[in-house]
């Protein structure tokens, strides 16, 4: 097989990596999706996968488009309402691992999927939040995973969809929300981890054959690096394998449709 | 009791010009069918309701019959935005539409409390966001016994609810199977009720523990088959994820958006919805 791999392959299987067996993840569309069933699929078989449309313990052969794709009820343990799936579920505090993704990302993990520019008034009008304001406070604590640049990664995002870690340092506690909040930022380029102190995500590991530079460049914030920085191992043999067979599974089932809607 | 109807004649009957309305459906068995049917019916200054609006809703906002939209996610699952809606908020064509915006758990708990004839839903939520700012229908309320600070938003009670199902036995009990999104909710809170179905049986022979609706509960009942298209309905047929990518080019133009409205909506009935599934039908896969 070919071992040659790209960034977005890294993305995903750096973040598969941070995800276990004991996790109970409440998993966004997207790459967030692919990270966790990737994970399921090489060492995490007994993650519990949740998605928001009420499927808990699903183990889908293929990525859902959607978060309420057939393939992820019929491999579910079990399907719950959607206010049940809030409630009891998220709002309960059952989840250890709220996985999302983001459209603008600031320094403090707080993210924007609501309107680039002015709510009233709004340049780029974005989907809005849907289940990430509470899973953001409700889940034990946050993972985020995006693709770097400049567009995605600012100083200050337009709108607080979902709240990080506020202005820094102890902001959540101030507001009392309980739970730890983003601890963990995985992207293209590398890994980050929140300052301990200030709150503010720092490059713990720098993805193999990558720069600082490269990472800078794509990034809107001045980048911070911790004492220990080390390199991200690159994707194994078995690990690219099961995402690119994922990838081409679900490739293949979207495809064999027709286009009459 | 529900009445068996045709869903032209069950649409007239049940949604008036102005009314509060929610088609609802979680990326599962969204009834197409009655909001195409609704755009037919131009009945239009509607306040509509929907967790997730996403290609219907696209529709209904793009074909000017849209006053106002709650909602908690405007975008097309897994394909990305959803272009007739950010032109009206955008460029307020073909109207500039009024928005309340909520988060899933809140919407979730809004629905439930209108099913429990409460006037407003209590969770824990919206901490530190800026939806707060925006919407005054988010408000603060504490607990009368622990002193903390929980998040109340009005119960939602729409005058019409729509939904689509598997299943209703001859005397109209409905059956719901797989991801069941927010409907028994929205049946129950909603004065009136139109349920589309894939197929009228005798007897639902089901669970005990199943999702059903008892007839007394819902207006009326339309045999559609194919109707949740392109969603799907579990056990019946498959979602068309092609025909969620394809609305994507449909819906980034004006004019082709009207085109394909007018050859696709306007100058068919709900009877096409049945072809349309044919090649999505559960048993061709398996």
């Amino acid at each position: 097989m070919n071992r040659e791999y790209n960034s977005d392959e890294m993305m995903t299987i750096a973040a598969s990596r941070a995800l276990s067996n004991s996790d109970v993840c409440f998993v966004g569309i997207g790459a967030p999706s692919a990270a966790c069933n990737i994970a399921r699929m090489t060492h995490a078989p007994d993650i519990t996968l949740i998605y928001e449309s009420g499927t808990i313990g699903t183990a889908p052969n293929i990525l859902p488009l959607s978060i309420g794709d057939g393939e992820l009820c019929e491999t579910a343990i079990t399907t719950v309402a959607v206010p049940e799936m809030f409630r009891y579920w998220l709002q309960g505090g059952r989840i250890t691992i709220g996985f999302l993704g983001a459209a603008q990302l600031d320094k403090f993990g707080n993210i924007n999927t609501t309107v680039i520019g002015d709510y009233g008034n709004p340049k780029t009008r974005l989907p809005g939040g849907g289940g990430a304001p509470e899973i953001a406070s409700s889940a034990n604590q946050i993972y985020i995973t995006m693709k770097q640049s400049l567009r995605g990664m600012v100083e200050k995002i337009d709108f607080f969809t979902s709240f990080g870690h506020g202005q820094g340092n102890e902001n959540r506690k101030d507001i009392n929300i309980s739970t730890l909040g983003p601890s963990l930022l995985i992207t293209d380029l590398a890994m980050w981890k929140p300052d301990p102190v200030t709150k503010e995500f720092t490059v713990f590991s720098i993805h193999e054959g990558v720069s600082k530079d490269m990472i800078q460049d794509s990034c809107g914030w001045n980048v911070k690096y911790s004492k220990d920085l080390k390199i991200t191992k690159s994707p194994t043999e078995i690990e690219l394998k099961t995402l690119r067979e994922l990838k081409e599974r679900t490739k293949k089932a979207n495809s064999s449709q027709d286009n009459r809607l | 009791m529900a009445e068996f109807i045709s869903l032209k004649e069950g649409v007239s009957k049940t949604l008036k010009k102005g009314d509060t309305v929610c088609f609802e459906g979680f990326t599962h068995l969204i009834p197409h069918a009655s909001a195409h049917e609704v755009v037919r019916q131009k009945i239009d200054n509607l306040t509509i309701i929907r967790m997730t609006p996403d290609v219907i809703y696209d529709q209904l906002i793009g074909m000017g019959l849209v006053k106002k939209m709650i909602f908690s996610y405007a975008g097309n699952p897994g394909v990305g935005l959803l272009r007739r809606f950010r032109d009206s908020v955008e460029k307020g064509w073909p109207n500039k539409i009024e928005i309340e915006e909520h988060s899933h758990s809140a919407m979730a708990h809004a629905y439930e409390a209108g099913a429990a004839g409460l006037p407003c839903a209590i969770f824990r939520g919206y901490m530190g966001a800026d939806l707060k700012k925006v919407n005054s229908n988010i408000k603060k309320i504490e607990c009368p016994f622990t002193g903390e600070e929980l998040t109340a938003v009005p119960s939602l009670k729409p005058d019409v609810a729509f939904i689509h199902a598997q299943k209703a036995d001859k005397k109209g009990n409905v059956l719901i199977e797989g991801i069941l999104g927010v409907q028994k909710e929205a049946v129950l809170a909603s004065k009136k009720s139109l349920v589309t179905v894939e197929e009228i049986v005798d007897t639902l022979d089901c669970h005990p523990n199943a999702t059903v609706l008892p007839d007394w509960t819902i207006s009326f009942i339309s045999h559609v088959p194919g109707g949740a298209h392109p969603s799907y309905a579990r056990g019946y047929y498959k979602r068309d994820n092609a025909c969620y990518i394809e609305w994507d080019k449909i819906a980034s133009n004006r004019e082709k958006f009207r085109e394909w409205m007018e050859e696709n909506v306007l100058k068919v009935d709900a009877d096409v919805f049945k072809s349309r599934v044919e090649n999505l039908r559960e048993d061709r896969y398996e």
